[in-house]
């Protein structure tokens, strides 16, 4: 049963002896053996975990992550260990190196359980448009988890991992999670490397923690977070101790519930779980009221647009000649995505589309400047609403677009994002997403982790 | 040279930059005779995941070249990819730079002593971008196959545009070799066009000149009105690897496409390449329209900015140029212009004789014959002091043969001994001249004055 452990208690048990690593992963192996037929959150699992580095010797005891299983999304390289996107076109691809994270988490002493499922090429939000067939969600397996880092999502509220690793363009680890009832987190763009994570909208891609408590995402942030000589992009400010913002409580944050992200077509049981959350904060001493935002539906265009460009570039390496299948693997999303892209930054229509959009994207990096001004942080729904069925994204081009419509104008901003269960509705989880400024990863892991222990939400797992 | 079209030449110009390592990779940025494919990672084979981390250097570097081409060099600039699917771009991209260029507007005066030109040519952009690798085509087991060398691919490759205001195939010719020379003075190229470290493309295009009727404005001399319009087409030249293969080239373009523009024909939109063995330009492919490249911002690279004191110091980190040089040489201590253009060839030479000049023009001592003693006896400058070699040019002047029935002989011997040099003198190619002053230079033993030599061999050789 140790694979129900939270990171932090993982962690408390390994470092004062009273479990082995071996113990832990065993666990996870078996849990994954018995449940992830039904949930298929698992793509590859990684058979010999305990060779790399999740020998418990003495020096490696020390580390803070010392032998703790992970699992991670399909779309990081790990050397050795086949990494396909989701995608068919890297059936077979095994990779010669691996992706920062991974190296870090490497050094940090983690273990890698397996790979996650997600949406191909990370091309989706709801883990369906995966070649290798739907993840499903654990709290009802007639719904969709949510995605692209769907796999992810479901491992980790399924106890079939300690932690796992994900990441966002826009919603990819905090609408999965939200959907599964878990912890996401989406840090600043720039605050966690890209190096070796299969590129979707390079301007946009963020890897990120999923966990079954505030907590632990403030402990694999701290392993994840900092420059690296490989990805030029990623920010040279020195990484926090985001251990540091637990237990801080929220006593005089002033705190925006964003209005316009309660769309008039949600449902009122949501709207009143984020209303809930507000007198929650209240209670707690913040300061809580409604805050106006740019009308988030402009943000689907400038993502789409934005996204589609970045991603008919990004394929163009996957041609067969070198690695992988050709290009008539590629599945229908994908072509969509290459061919929407591909328009759009042919000549005449670059100005029009891909440069207007960027014009749009720094109307709500200034909305949210301003914003910022008056609040510390802002608060609102993950998503529209709780997990879609299985089968909902046939037909619907932009499920994905409309599915993440309130996590895309923070995305398109690059600022940080947190969704953590704040409630139920017919038994399905909803998540709280809670925005902050660029590198306000700290303050957001504060209140996430006040709000957390205020509430019942995160201790509820599915019965599987 | 043409008299019924007005010619418009542009120059693209590519070079390699020598840096230690490949422009966004910490791989070695070596690929001439290196053992294929070991000079690479994720990054320059375009892996999954792998993500370009921009060489410091080598953009300084291009800003250098900018500075030293009179060009702007702006302080905000950026990468863009350049999309087109070929086996050795591994990306399906290359990275490169579209609207925003390290460095613009420039101009290099050619002031060419021999051509008796004076002339601006402007640049238009010089840019930084990425090598691609090497196709090498051959037989495996019996069976033709292509393959692919990525060791060249990420190599850091500077692009330098001109507009078409070049002139003439000479003019085209004595601009790439004016460049090449201040590049390698600047040292950030070897600039080497058998190892493909400087590439040559030129773009041809002709226009009538209009004869405009008297009534309406008065007639130019010669009847000529002026051209300011380029015509609606041009030609791109490809596969030039030397500077006279490329005066050849554009020679056999002007005559083609005046021929054509005679018979009433306007010629095609398209890229020829140079053939040897033909002497002449061939079809490579058309190009009706402008390719779609679908550019845009590189998205894994931030903006490049410079401030206004990086930009002084790149200035201030100029060398001597071989303009400025020259111009000393040729002011300074009076020296004839064949002497100029042998010790300017490169930097390190250049910089002895400067030294030497510098000297000797102190010591009263005569610079002609001085100069001649660098230029006609090759000496190896990086293991002479200046100091040694004055010392001893000094010693020697006491018994320097001057004009002697000895010094015929030699000369006469000399024109027996290298019929080579002197056939490719009688050419036309003025520098052969040297190898057979070295010859009796050999046969003296030092003692025959050189730049007598050069007189007399002149004459002969008539």
């Amino acid at each position: 049963m140790n694979n129900k452990l939270t990171l932090k208690e993982a962690q408390n048990l390994l470092f004062s002896d009273k479990v082995k690593s071996e113990e832990i992963v065993s666990d996870c192996i078996s849990a994954i053996k018995k449940y992830d037929k039904k949930l298929n959150a698992y793509l590859t699992i990684n058979e010999t975990p305990r060779s790399k580095s999740g020998k418990t010797n003495n020096s490696k005891r020390k580390l803070e992550l010392a032998g703790i299983p992970y699992a991670i999304k399909d779309n990081f390289l790990t050397k050795g260990i086949k990494t396909t996107a989701g995608s068919k076109v890297l059936d077979d691809y095994i990779p010669q190196y691996s992706a920062t994270v991974v190296n870090k988490l490497e050094d940090a002493g983690a273990v890698i359980l397996g790979k996650t499922n997600m949406d191909a090429w990370a091309h989706g939000s709801s883990t369906e448009t995966s070649d290798y067939g739907s993840t499903k969600n654990p709290w009802n397996i007639n719904h969709l988890p949510g995605g692209s880092s769907g796999g992810s999502a479901a491992a980790v509220i399924a106890d079939l991992c300690i932690f796992a690793i994900g990441s966002e363009t826009a919603g990819s680890i905090r609408q999965p999670a939200a959907w599964c009832g878990c912890v996401g987190l989406k840090p600043t763009y720039g605050r966690v490397s890209r190096y070796g994570v299969i590129a979707m909208g390079s301007s946009l891609d963020s890897p990120g923690p999923l966990t079954k408590t505030v907590e632990d995402s403030a402990i694999v942030l701290e392993a994840l977070a900092g420059a690296d000589q490989y990805d030029a992009t990623t920010s040279p400010k020195p990484a926090e101790k985001y251990t540091s913002y637990l237990n801080k409580g929220v006593k005089n944050l002033k705190i925006g519930i964003a209005s316009e992200y309660l769309l008039p077509q949600m449902r009122g049981d949501v709207k009143k779980l984020i209303n809930d959350a507000g007198e929650v904060y209240e209670k707690l001493g913040a300061k809580v009221d409604y805050v106006r935002t740019m009308n988030p539906e402009y943000a689907i265009g400038v993502y789409t647009l934005i996204q589609r460009s970045e991603v008919s570039s990004n394929l163009a390496r996957y041609d067969g000649i070198r690695f992988g299948n050709d290009r008539s693997h590629f599945g229908q999303e994908a072509k969509r995505r290459i061919t929407l892209g591909t328009y759009a930054l042919s000549a005449g229509y670059a100005d029009k589309y891909y440069k207007k959009a960027q014009k749009v994207r720094t109307l709500y990096i200034k909305d949210f400047e301003n914003i910022f001004k008056k609040y510390d942080l802002i608060i609102g729904p993950t998503s529209p609403g709780p997990a879609q069925k299985l089968g909902a994204t046939k037909g619907q081009a932009m499920f994905g677009e409309m599915e993440d419509i309130l996590v895309e104008p923070s995305t398109i901003s690059g600022l940080p994002g947190l969704s953590i269960p704040c409630g139920y509705v017919d038994g399905l989880p909803i998540g709280l997403d809670i925005i902050g400024p660029q590198f306000s990863e700290g303050l957001i892991i504060q209140a996430g982790n006040a709000y957390e222990k205020a509430t019942p939400w995160h201790k509820q797992k599915p019965k599987l | 040279m043409n008299e019924l079209f007005k010619t418009f030449i542009g120059l693209e110009i590519h070079v390699e930059l020598r840096t230690l390592s490949k422009m966004f990779c910490g791989c070695i940025n070596n690929h001439f005779g290196v053992a294929p494919n070991t000079h690479t990672c994720p990054v320059c084979l375009g892996l999954p995941g792998a993500l370009p981390y921009p060489n410091k250097r080598a953009i300084e570097w291009t800003a250098l070249i900018g500075l030293a081409l009179n060009c702007k060099i702006n302080k905000n600039s950026k990468f863009d990819r350049k999309h087109y699917f070929y086996p050795d771009l591994p990306k399906g991209y290359q990275i490169s730079q579209y609207d925003e260029p390290l460095a613009s507007s420039g101009w290099l005066q050619m002031s060419n002593v021999k051509l008796q030109i004076t002339n601006k040519i402007k640049i238009r952009r010089v840019h930084l971008e990425e090598d691609t690798g090497k196709l090498v085509h051959k037989k495996v087991n019996s069976e033709n196959v292509t393959l692919v060398d990525f060791n060249r691919s990420g190599v850091p490759l500077v692009e330098i545009v001109t507009e078409p205001d070049i002139k003439t195939p000479a003019e085209a010719k004595e601009f790439a070799q004016k460049l090449q020379k201040i590049i390698r003075f600047l040292g950030v190229s070897d600039c080497d066009m058998e190892k493909g470290s400087m590439r040559l493309e030129a773009n041809i295009s002709l226009a009538p000149y209009t004869v405009h009727s008297p009534s309406r404005r008065p007639l130019r001399a010669g009847g000529r009105s002026q051209i300011t319009k380029l015509p609606d087409y041009k030609v791109e030249i490809k596969n030039i690897n030397s500077f006279r293969f490329l005066e050849k080239a554009i020679n056999y373009e002007i005559k083609r496409q005046s021929d054509l523009l005679s018979q009433g024909k306007t010629p095609n939109q398209e890229t020829r390449g140079w053939s040897e063995a033909k002497n002449a330009t061939v079809p490579q492919r058309f190009k009706e329209t402008e390719a779609d490249y679908r550019y845009f911002p590189e998205p894994d690279i931030p903006p490049i900015v410079f401030t206004n004191e990086e930009i002084k110091q790149f200035r201030n980190s100029i060398p001597l140029m071989p303009d400025e040089i020259e111009k000393r040489f040729r002011n300074i201590y009076k020296l004839p212009v064949h002497y100029i253009e042998v010790l300017t060839e490169n930097k390190g030479l250049a910089i002895f004789a400067e030294n030497a000049l510098k000297i000797a023009k102190k010591k009263g001592l005569p610079l002609d014959k001085l100069a001649g003693e660098i230029v006609n006896k090759p000496i190896d400058f990086t293991k002479v002091s200046v100091d040694a070699f004055i010392k001893k040019f000094k010693e020697k002047g006491s018994n320097i043969i001057t004009s002697s029935s000895e010094l015929e002989i030699w000369i006469t011997k000399s024109i027996e001994d290298t019929p080579n040099a002197v056939a490719d003198y009688k050419k036309g190619k003025t520098q052969a001249i040297s190898a057979i002053i070295g010859n009796v230079m050999k046969l003296s033993k030092g003692k025959a004055d050189p730049s007598v030599v050069r007189k007399l061999l002149e004459e002969k050789l008539r």
